[in-house]
């Protein structure tokens, strides 16, 4: 055997280069001309008039925020001006060689959104709280499966089971918090659902070296053929008894629950709501800030580095992923305890995948995945909201949308990400 | 600390690696290990540093018996090493990778950087490294990089310290400053054993040299040594170091390059208004340090690169915005730097990678099948003619040592009608009796007035081969100066800059 034939490739250096010219894509000028372009078209050949009236309170709000009711063509046609002059921003920057900045994005997202709903609800008044507090509880799910994922990946093992943890949790949840009566019970399960879908993936990702992404692929199809079995043949027969669980109550935080818009939002939540900040805020914290995440992420970049300096590897990924499992088990445990209080057949309904283009969306960093995944819950909450409203948009088509910005957003505006170097590769001593 | 290695035995399979490896290395001493790709030096220093277990022998560190089950106990043990591929996290800040894996952390294992970054600098200016701890290590020169590693290795109190091949990445500048550096290191008492197979440094350091030959000590040598006869006991026979080649028979300009520039896709220009041109029946030989634009010099001229502007004209045809295909077809040899990944298929035979640049009509394929008979009485031929060194034409190419490997590369490319070689690299990695092999390989096509380009970061292969040299620094041609040009000045050149008395 040669010396050098066992050892990894040598990443090929990047030399100093002359100079850089700055390559910038056309794809966001491209996807905001496209939006503007529709809103106009819409509201063109649209024969709605009359008023929209943003309701800015929830029912018990301490200090009640007055509706704000405006025009709806008229305004949403000012919002569409505001969207033409954002592109055209872009359109000056594209031309200058630069890229669009992301305040231009958001700004865009903002307006557009606005204008949208100004004109889908014309006539009717549009719940912004409900939409907004409606879209946190569709987003916590995602932002725990996309923190296990971030954490995962960092670490180098991709997790496509993410789904497989969220159900195996969910049903986890909802057997034995039905049979110990006790919510707390049941999040405990929960997470050793997740946990246990991990050890699953890591004997065979990390010990035995299967590609990852099949690993995780048949193991979402495992759980969802075991728990969907488990449900015909034994929760459903004794549903009293197996499958309602206790729910989480809703636990307002005195003072900041009664923060106008904030507090119906975010701080009259259940529990797990309030664990899944925690989560967010340590995850954050753990990775960037102590020892235990710069060997995290030392694992997922350069494992052999990492393995040079005494940091055993496959060790610190199975102790990650498991920890990721534990996260990703406790999204899973929100279905059952929190938003319908009993098991169903698929119930996730691929809120793992989603969760897993949040973790690519937000850029492999738990803050910006949390934001993404939040993005998703309120695209798929606008759709529920949008049916209730009788707006002219027909309901199939609506129900796209949560997978339509997904979609854009991971291609279109996501830019050019850098997955963790080792992301996905089996670590192997020689 | 004194090191001694005792009978050290690695096997891996029926192949020994290491077979009764005896070695002292004393404080304040440079121990030099000598010996060819694949003789053993690094499946050593991989034994010492625990990365590997051996099969017989012990590691004794004064006195006593070391049993290292993985790095961190041979770095706990006072033993560093600056790893050939750098083991650097790119994305990492020098401190973050200084303290990897030998953090001091606060409350709840928080990163304490601030002392980690007082330790960097405190190292730093003690050798007068100049390492600013807050740079992300992979937007520093390789050099520092490399300094990097050696600040990993003594902020763990290292007394120990392994150099592999550290100066295959280096410029000429640069590998002085490592001879520097390694001096300081020797008076500051620390035992070191460095890794080469480069003879002009092992002379300039070693206090001592030991030789190593297929898996075993064939001998010590002092540093007053000369050159042939280190060679000869790295060898195992009389080499010779010099390539004997007549003065060209010059031509027609046959390649000629105007104004060419490379982008890459991220917007990284490598290459920037580069012209050139070559004689037929010259060698144009382009010096540089690795990553300077040669790759892209290279993948440019054959077609492999995107975003090319500018000229490349063969034999008055141009060839920018042709295809590879058609490149290849109008007589363009290549010899690509990484024979591995872009020269051959492992899992295929010998004989199908003979073929690879001749898929698609005769000789070896008849009404889009395969001629089986052709191929095999064609491979059967250039196996003869090359030397290479197989069982079979069905051997498969991933199973052959570097230097055959590399020999089928050159076979499958010289066996066209060309009218241009480019070789990259084409000895990297190969045991000295297939570069005498190749380097006559490389002159015989010169004397047959085909014009040809050949890229090396090493300067021996250089000097030797070239009729001219073109030095390459950051994308741009320092200067084309004549092939018996002193080593001094072209090392200088490689650092971009140009001597009063060379013209562009």
């Amino acid at each position: 055997m040669s010396t050098t034939a066992g050892l990894s490739p040598a990443p090929r250096t990047r030399g100093p280069v002359v100079a850089t010219v700055t390559v910038v894509s056309r794809k966001t000028l491209v996807i905001l001309g496209v939006l503007t372009l529709g809103l106009a078209l819409i509201l063109a050949t649209s024969a709605e008039t009359g008023e929209t009236t943003f309701r800015l309170a929830a029912d018990s709000d301490f200090v009640t925020l007055p509706e704000l009711t405006v025009p709806s063509l008229r305004t949403a046609w000012i919002l569409a001006a505001v969207c033409a002059l954002l592109t055209a921003e872009s359109l000056r920057r594209y031309v200058a060689g630069r890229p669009t900045p992301a305040w231009a994005v958001i700004a865009f997202a903002v307006a557009w959104m606005a204008g949208f709903l100004t004109w889908a609800s014309a006539g009717g008044s549009v719940p912004v709280v409900g939409l907004l507090a409606g879209s946190l509880a569709l987003a916590v799910p995602l932002v725990f499966g996309a923190l296990g994922g971030v954490l995962g990946e960092r670490a180098g093992v991709v997790n496509i089971a993410i789904d497989g943890q969220l159900l195996l949790g969910a049903f986890a949840a909802a057997i034995v918090g039905s049979a110990t009566g006790s919510p707390w019970a049941g999040l405990a399960a929960a997470m050793l659902a997740g946990a246990l879908v991990a050890v699953v993936l890591g004997v065979f990702a990390i010990t035995y070296l299967v590609d990852q992404v099949i690993v995780g692929v048949v193991l979402n199809v495992l759980v969802i053929g075991l728990t969907s079995f488990l449900f015909s043949q034994v929760l459903a027969p004794n549903a009293a008894t197996l499958n309602s669980p206790p729910r989480f109550p809703r636990v307002p935080i005195p003072l900041l629950g009664e923060v106008p818009l904030i507090g119906p939002i975010f701080f009259r939540q259940t529990v797990i709501v309030y664990l899944l900040y925690i989560a967010v805020a340590l995850v954050t914290f753990a990775l960037y800030r102590t020892r235990w995440g710069l060997r995290v992420r030392a694992v997922g970049e350069h494992p052999k580095a990492a393995d040079t300096v005494g940091i055993k590897v496959n060790r610190t990924r199975y102790r990650t992923i498991i920890l990721a499992g534990a996260i990703a088990g406790m999204g899973g445990a929100f279905f059952t305890l929190v938003s319908v209080p009993q098991f169903n057949r698929e119930m996730t309904g691929g809120a793992g995948y989603i969760a897993l283009a949040a973790v690519i969306f937000g850029k492999w960093d738990p803050v910006r995945a949390t934001l993404a995944a939040l993005l998703f819950g309120f695209a798929s909450n606008l759709q529920g909201v949008l049916a209730v409203l009788g707006s002219p948009v027909p309901s199939q088509f609506m129900l796209m949308l949560p997978y339509v910005i997904t979609i854009f957003a991971v291609a279109g505006l996501v830019g050019r990400s850098r997955p963790p170097a080792a992301d996905g590769v089996p670590y192997q001593k020689e | 600390m004194k090191l001694v290695l005792r009978n050290i035995t690695k096997r891996f399979g029926s192949l020994v690696a290491n077979d009764d490896i005896s070695l002292e290395v004393l404080p304040g001493e440079v121990h030099c290990l000598l010996g060819e790709n694949g003789a053993g030096k690094s499946t050593l220093m991989n034994v010492l540093y625990g990365l590997y277990q051996a099969d017989e022998g012990e590691i004794v560190l004064d006195d006593v018996v070391q049993h290292f089950s993985g790095p961190g106990d041979a770095m706990a043990a006072g033993i560093g090493m600056v790893h050939q591929h750098f083991m650097l996290i790119p994305v990492f800040t020098v401190t973050e990778n200084v303290m990897l894996g030998n953090e001091s952390t606060g409350f709840a294992g928080t990163l304490d950087a601030d002392a980690a970054r007082e330790r960097v600098r405190e190292i730093s200016a003690r050798f007068g490294f100049h390492v600013d701890p807050d740079a992300i290590v992979e937007e520093l020169p390789v050099g520092v990089q490399q300094r990097v590693e050696i600040i990993k290795a003594l902020s763990r109190d290292a007394e120990i310290l392994v150099f592999d091949e550290p100066t295959a990445v280096l410029t000429p500048q640069e590998t002085d400053e490592l001879m520097e550096i390694m001096r300081q290191l020797k008076e500051a008492g620390k035992a070191i054993v460095f890794i080469t197979h480069k003879l002009r440094e092992v002379r300039a350091v070693a206090d001592r040299i030991t030789v190593i030959r297929r898996g075993a000590v064939v001998g010590e040598a002092q540093p007053t040594a000369t050159n042939a006869d280190l060679a000869a006991l790295m060898v195992g026979r009389p080499v010779e170091l010099t390539v004997h080649k007549d003065a060209p028979q010059l031509g027609d300009e046959s390649l000629v390059v105007k104004d060419l520039r490379v982008v890459d896709a991220l917007g990284h220009v490598h290459l920037d208004s580069i012209s050139f041109e070559i004689r037929a029946g010259e060698v144009l030989a382009v010096a540089g340090v690795q990553g300077n634009g040669q790759t892209e010099l290279t993948e440019a001229l054959v077609g492999l690169q995107d975003h090319v502007e500018g000229s490349i004209k063969l034999d008055g045809k141009e060839l920018v915005g042709k295809s590879v295909r058609r490149i290849l077809d109008s007589g363009v040899g290549f010899i690509p730097e990484d024979r591995q990944a872009d020269g051959l298929v492992g899992g295929f035979s010998i004989a199908e990678n003979l073929m690879l640049n001749r898929s698609f009509r005769s000789p070896f394929v008849k009404r889009g099948a395969l001629r089986g008979d052709a191929l095999e009485a064609f491979a059967r031929e250039k196996l003869q003619e090359y030397d290479v060194r197989a069982p079979d034409i069905h051997t498969h190419a991933g199973k052959l040592s570097g230097g055959n490997q590399q020999k089928v590369v050159v076979a499958r490319e010289l066996s066209r009608d060309l009218r241009l070689l480019v070789a990259a690299q084409p000895t990297r990695g190969v045991d000295v009796g297939s570069i005498e092999f190749i380097h006559k390989q490389v002159i015989a096509t010169r004397d047959r007035g085909i014009p040809v380009l050949v890229v090396s970061t090493e300067l021996d292969e250089v000097v030797a081969l070239a009729d001219r040299v073109m030095v390459l620094y950051r994308g741009q041609v320092v200067g084309i100066v004549p092939g018996d040009t002193p080593r001094e000045t072209l090392g200088l050149m490689m650092t971009g800059e140009r001597p009063k008395d060379v013209v562009a």
